[in-house]
This record gives structure tokens, sequence and C-alpha cells, in this order.
């Protein structure tokens, strides 16, 4: 008797903590704050942990909300984290106001329903480069504004190509760049640094080779892409680049090609400021193509987005911090702090006349590509695991890089379907 | 784990409850008895929702992730279809399942080989209390207390191709650099030393611990009979020290099953899957791409709770036969 009463109470109990649980996951409501439609807190997520409140960023962030008459409250998250975190919101309906997100990100949240377009929320996006502006359009439609961008181009460290003999501007297609990591061998200094690590990093290093060969992302073993790969390879197997770049970030192949002892580095525009404290001459040619000429990089850098609110009545104020972080001046700044290229015609030139350096930057990022453009959206992300498989599997030297590719193909087929 | 929560729950709320009541409410049985009860209850209520809500709930959550069909589309709006054992088929299906399997119980097998077998033979040397041992055991305890994103970015460095020591070092007595993570033919090993190397120092502490507690009059008792020391160690020492060994391997094999943060922090499972394990294939299928898969990422983490559960109940088994 006392046994089944036991059981019974332990049933019971049971039943009565789970409802608890389950009442205290849905008793927590979504965005409670700031349910006023003027005043009120706006919430803004940032992929930019490295500011703190004191930077130019927040302080900008800041004013801006001010200006719209509501206070803002940022939170800056990892690049990697912050998909997850958005999704996660976006599931839990408490999305930030605004999600600033790396650009490839765009069209998955896009997919997900999470974001709002431009055309919902009024935004002017007239104004942006068009190439920049197709990382974030998806079967016709805007998904943000980019808030600036950045790219891939080659450093070259002057004093081990003029040791060398080689002139960096006559570098225009991939032969002279091999026949120039040749000249720097033989002098016994070492070739070319990269990232052919197995993560997107390695994806984004590559497609620049890529793209300059004419190769496309839909048919990764075509002839073309599989030159790509075989010109990576042969730098490995003929020692212009080093083994360990199939375990280098960008900022590791960085570190490498600031000890001093490399020719050239493919890295990013946001090494600038690193690249001053280097205590060596360096300077900057755009990737070459394999016939000659820029090839396209892929785009990096943020756009400003919009997540859907139940609450409508907030989309006016959203737009207002938009437009406010997407104006000429502000972008300037930001684009500044940020050390990236402003994704608007007008403001790439004040930066241009503000720093002449910046000139091949802007060649660069006008020749770039976004990684979902070209209607490609949350496919690219199939795509792209299966091509850094097969140049990690290459230059690993477990498969030549004509099998490497097709097996890519057959999987990012097999995915993309 | 789950075996201890069910006996638990009926046993435990009778005994405090007995004398609980018993002291207070003498007078009136039936209500004493009853508040006796909740006040159990509420003792127990801390730690059910616990479980609930750390272990149940998540485990749950899990199995259901792994049953339907995720879109990061259905993710959001929590109408993903059910799709049966569809992960689990894909998953099987993958390419990279037969490399990820016979990779894991390589790790997981090799690892604890080596772990215990070093972690016994330090303990056993340990045992004998010469001067400065105390000092030297707490010199071995160094790989436990270092962070694992410290000690994995170490063991990154000195395995560098180019400009690791370990390369380094080869070429002062002059044997060919070895692509120590950079070679589908290294890279698992190179995770495997790394992984020995920071699983040591468990082995060591609770086997010494273990060593400890054999009373020294049965190693006298063997040495009168004239046993050697080796003779010593396998027919007297090992046997006894058979339920901490037990116990030792248990828990390390489901550590070595889960690793995930050194793998991914020296290799990301590369190259090209040439190191990968379930724990970070796992973990590249939910996290690790920019499209989350947490559909067969979840399937792959359900099959790693499985293969730590069959070694679990192996355990207990074990255990049921000693006593």
């Amino acid at each position: 008797m006392t046994t089944t009463r036991g059981r019974l109470r332990a049933a019971a109990a049971l039943v009565i903590s789970a409802c608890l649980l389950a009442g205290c996951s849905k008793g927590s409501e979504p965005g409670a704050s700031g349910t006023g439609a003027a005043g009120g807190d706006y919430t803004i997520w940032d992929p930019y942990p490295q500011f703190d409140d004191g930077s130019d960023w927040v302080k900008l962030l800041t004013r801006c909300g001010t200006d719209a008459g509501v206070t803002v409250k940022r939170t800056g998250y990892d690049t990697t984290d912050l998909t997850n975190k958005a999704l996660l919101a976006a599931q839990q309906s408490n999305s930030p106001d605004v999600l600033i997100v790396d650009n490839p990100v765009v069209s998955t949240l896009a997919d997900a329903g999470v974001l709002t377009t431009t055309d919902e929320l009024k935004v002017d996006t007239a104004a942006v480069e068009p190439n920049l502006l197709a990382a974030g359009r998806i079967g016709g439609k805007t998904y943000g504004i980019p808030i600036g961008a950045n790219t891939l181009a080659l450093y070259y460290n002057k004093k081990i190509l003029d040791g060398a003999k080689v002139d960096p501007a006559a570098i225009k297609d991939w032969a002279s760049l091999t026949a120039a990591l040749e000249k720097v061998k033989a002098t016994g200094k070492k070739g070319i640094t990269f990232s052919a690590i197995g993560t997107e990093e390695g994806s984004f290093q590559f497609l620049p080779w890529f793209w300059g060969s004419g190769a496309g992302l839909t048919q990764l073993d075509s002839a073309q892409g599989v030159a790509a790969l075989e010109l990576w390879n042969g730098w490995l197997k003929n020692g212009h680049a080093p083994n360990s770049v199939l375990n280098n970030t960008q900022t590791t192949s960085w570190q490498e090609f600031a000890a001093g002892d490399f020719a050239f580095s493919e890295n990013g525009t946001w090494q600038l400021a690193n690249a001053e404290k280097t205590g060596f001459e360096y300077g900057i040619i755009p990737i070459p193509s394999q016939a000659g000429g820029t090839a396209p990089a892929p785009t990096g850098g943020e756009f400003v987005t919009a997540p859907v609110q139940t609450e409508t009545g907030r989309y006016p104020v959203t737009e207002k911090l938009i437009a406010c972080l997407s104006s000429a001046d502000n972008a300037f700044t930001t684009d500044t702090t940020l050390s990236y290229i402003a994704a608007t015609e007008a403001v790439q030139q004040k930066q241009v006349a503000a720093n002449p350096q910046l000139a091949v930057w802007v060649e660069a990022v006008k020749a770039a590509k976004g990684r979902t453009s070209d209607d490609l959206g949350t496919k690219y992300p199939k795509i792209s695991q299966p091509l850094w498989t097969a140049f990690q599997a290459a230059l690993s030297g477990s498969a030549s890089p004509a099998e490497a590719l097709k097996t890519a193909q057959t999987t990012a087929a097999a995915a993309t379907k | 784990m789950a075996h201890d929560v069910t006996t638990g729950v009926p046993a435990s709320p009778s005994a405090p409850a007995g004398g609980g009541a018993g002291a207070r409410a003498e007078g009136t049985p039936g209500r004493g008895r009853r508040g006796g009860h909740w006040t159990a209850w509420a003792f127990l209520a801390p730690i059910v929702i616990y479980l609930l809500a750390f272990y149940a709930y998540p485990l749950y959550r899990n199995l259901d992730l792994s049953l339907r069909h995720y879109t990061v589309r259905s993710f959001v709006q929590g109408d993903a279809p059910f799709s049966g054992f569809d992960n689990y088929r894909d998953v099987f299906a993958d390419p990279a399942f037969g490399p990820a399997l016979l990779h894991t119980l390589t790790f997981t097998v090799v690892s604890i080989a080596f772990q215990f077998a070093i972690g016994l033979a330090l303990a056993v040397f340990f045992a004998q209390n010469f001067r400065l041992s105390a000092t030297l055991r707490a010199l071995f305890l160094v790989p436990w207390l270092l962070p694992l994103i410290v000690s994995a970015s170490t063991w990154t460095w000195m395995l560098n191709s180019d400009s690791g020591i370990v390369n380094h070092a080869l070429e002062l007595i002059h044997v060919d650099p070895v692509n120590w993570l950079t070679s589908p033919d290294w890279a698992l090993t190179s995770v495997i030393i790394a992984n020995v190397w920071i699983g040591i120092p468990f082995n060591l502490v609770v086997l010494y611990s273990g060593l400890q507690a054999i009373p020294a009059e049965v190693h006298e008792a063997a040495s009168i009979d004239g046993a050697n020391g080796w003779q010593r160690f396998w027919r007297v020492t090992f046997p006894l020290l058979r339920p901490v060994s037990a116990i030792t391997l248990l828990l390390g094999l489901v550590y070595t099953l889960k690793v995930f943060d050194l793998i991914w922090i020296m290799t990301k499972g590369g190259p090209a899957d040439a190191s990968i394990t379930f724990a970070t294939w796992s973990y590249r299928f939910s996290f690790g791409s920019l499209l989350p898969e947490f559909g067969p990422g979840a399937a792959v983490g359900n099959l790693l709770i499985v293969m730590a559960l069959f070694f679990g109940l192996l355990y207990i088994r074990f255990q049921r036969r000693q006593a």
C-alpha cells in the first residue's frame, strides 16, 4: 500500500516538475523589453567582440540609437558562434533588432525565414556596388546591406623580391607568379604561404585561384578547376609553399609571412595594420588569374540585416538604425575602424583619397565576387565542404587533384540536387 | 547513471520520511505521515528537476533532433518532419562513416592502452616513495592541469611540419622530417600521442591511490615466500588492483571516446578525414560549416552515447561478477 502510494507520488512529482520545466521555458516572454513604439531598448548583435564600449564602433552604435530616440543594447559575438546564436534566437522568437552577420551566412538565415527583405524595411541599397550586394540577394530579394567589404590579395616582402630580382609589377598571370617563386627559391628564401585548412577559411583562400582559372562552383572537376588545384599542388611539391599550409589558418599563415622568410602571403585587407608592424617593407598586388589580369577573389565582410520581429511596429526604428550605420559618413568611420573597403563607390573614393595605399584593395574588391552569389545561396556551404576536402586530399598526397575534385563534384552534386 | 536514478526514486522517500515523521508528529499519525512525505519530496525535488533539466531533456532533445529532417528553416520554425531513421541511414551510408568508426576505435583503444600501461608503470615506480617522489609526481600532473586549448596548441606548434621543434630535433639526428599533422599517414598518430600525454596523469593518480590501498603485508608475505619483483607484480599487485583498474579503464574509455577539442584544435579531423572521429564528425555536421545539419550531427552523437553506454554496461557486468 505504502509503496504503491509512494510510486504514485513519485509519478505525480515527475509530472509536476516536468510541467514546471515546460512552464519555465515557455514562461520567459521573448523581447519583453522595449514594447513601446517610441523609445525603449533595441538590441544589436555584431561579430566584433574585439571592440569594447570605449571603441569608436560601439560609440557609433550608441549615437545612432540616440538619434533614433532609443537605447541600443549591443552584444559582440565570435563570428563562428553568431550563426547558431541567431538561429536559436529566431527559434525562440527573441531575435535582435539588428544583426550584423558575415555575408555568406545571409543566404542561410534568409532561407530559414529569419531575415526581413530590404523592401519590407524600406532600406535604400541603390548606392551599393552590385557585386557586393549579390551575396545578400536570393531569388530576386535582398536581405541586408553590406557594411563594408574585404577580400584577398598578395602581400609581398620587398627585400626578398629585390634580392631575387623579381619585379612585382610584372606578375600578371600564374606563369609569371610561379616563375617568381622559382627565382625566390634559388636565393634560398621561401616562396608563398596561404591557408589550405579544412574549413570555410581554406575554401575562401582557394577560391581566387579556382575562379581565376575560369572554373565555376557548379562544376568542381572541370579542367579549369583541376588546373587551379594543380597550381597549389605544384607549389607544395616543388617547395614553393610549405607543407604547413594544410594546417594554417589565415592568421598562422600571416605569422609565417611576418617572420620575414616568405616572399608572398595570400591574405586579407584586415592585415593592413599588422603589415605596418612587421618591420620590413611590403607591397600588395592583386591575385593574378591564370590567363592574366586580376582574379575574382571572394568577398568577406558583414551585412547589416534586420531579423523578423513579431512586433512589426519596431521596424521603422530599425530602419533608422540601419540607415545611420550605412550612411556615407558613418560608413567611412566604420570601415576605417574595421580596416574594410566601403561598399559604395563614393565612400571608396573618399578612402583612397585619405589613404592611397587602399587603391589596390578597392580594385580587388571591385573584381571580387560573393561566395553565395550566382544564386547559389544555401547551396554554397554544401559545395564548399567537398571543395576543401578535395584540396586537403590532393595537397596531403592522398589523391591526385583530378581524382580529389571528381569525388568532390560527386558529393556536391548529391548534396545540392 | 539511469540505473541509479530508477532504483533511487522509490527507495529514498521512505527513509527520510520515516525518521522525520516519527520524531515530530506523534499525535496525528495520518497527517504527519503525509506531511513527512511532502517534506521528503521537497528535499528530492532539486535533484529530480536537475536530472530532468540537465540529463533527461537534453537526451530526449538529441534523440528528437536525430529522428527529424531538419533544415535551417524547419529548425527555426520548429516544424521539422519526422523522418524515422533516415539520418542514421545517411550517416551509415556516408563515405566518412567507415574511417570515422575505425579512427574512433583506434584512437580510443591505442590511447587507453598506452595511458594505462605508462600510468601503471609510473604509479608502481612512485609507490616506492624515494626522495623527491612527491615533487616528481606533482610535476607529472602538469598535463592534466593545463587547459586543453593550451596543450593542444602547444602540440600543434611542436608538430608543425616546417617550424616545429620535433622536426628540428629529427633533423639534428639526421632523420627525415615527418609531416605530423598534414600527412594522412601520421595525423591520427599525432593526435593519439598528444592524447596519451594528456591522459597519463589521470591514470597515474588513480592507480597510485589504488596501490596505496594494497596492504604492505601481502607484499611482505609474497617476498618471504620467495616471489621475485616481477612475480609480485603480476601475481599480487595486479590482481589486487583489478577493481581500481576497471574503473580507471571505464572512465578513460568514456573520456577518450568523446575527445573532441584536442583533435579539432590539432587537425580539424583532417587532412581529408585522416583523423576524423565520431566526436569531430558530429561537430562538423552541426557547427563545422556555414550550413548546420543538426539531424545527422545528433545521430552521430547518439551513436557515441550508445558506444559509451555499452562500455558502461560491460563495467557493471564485470562488477557483478566480482561481487
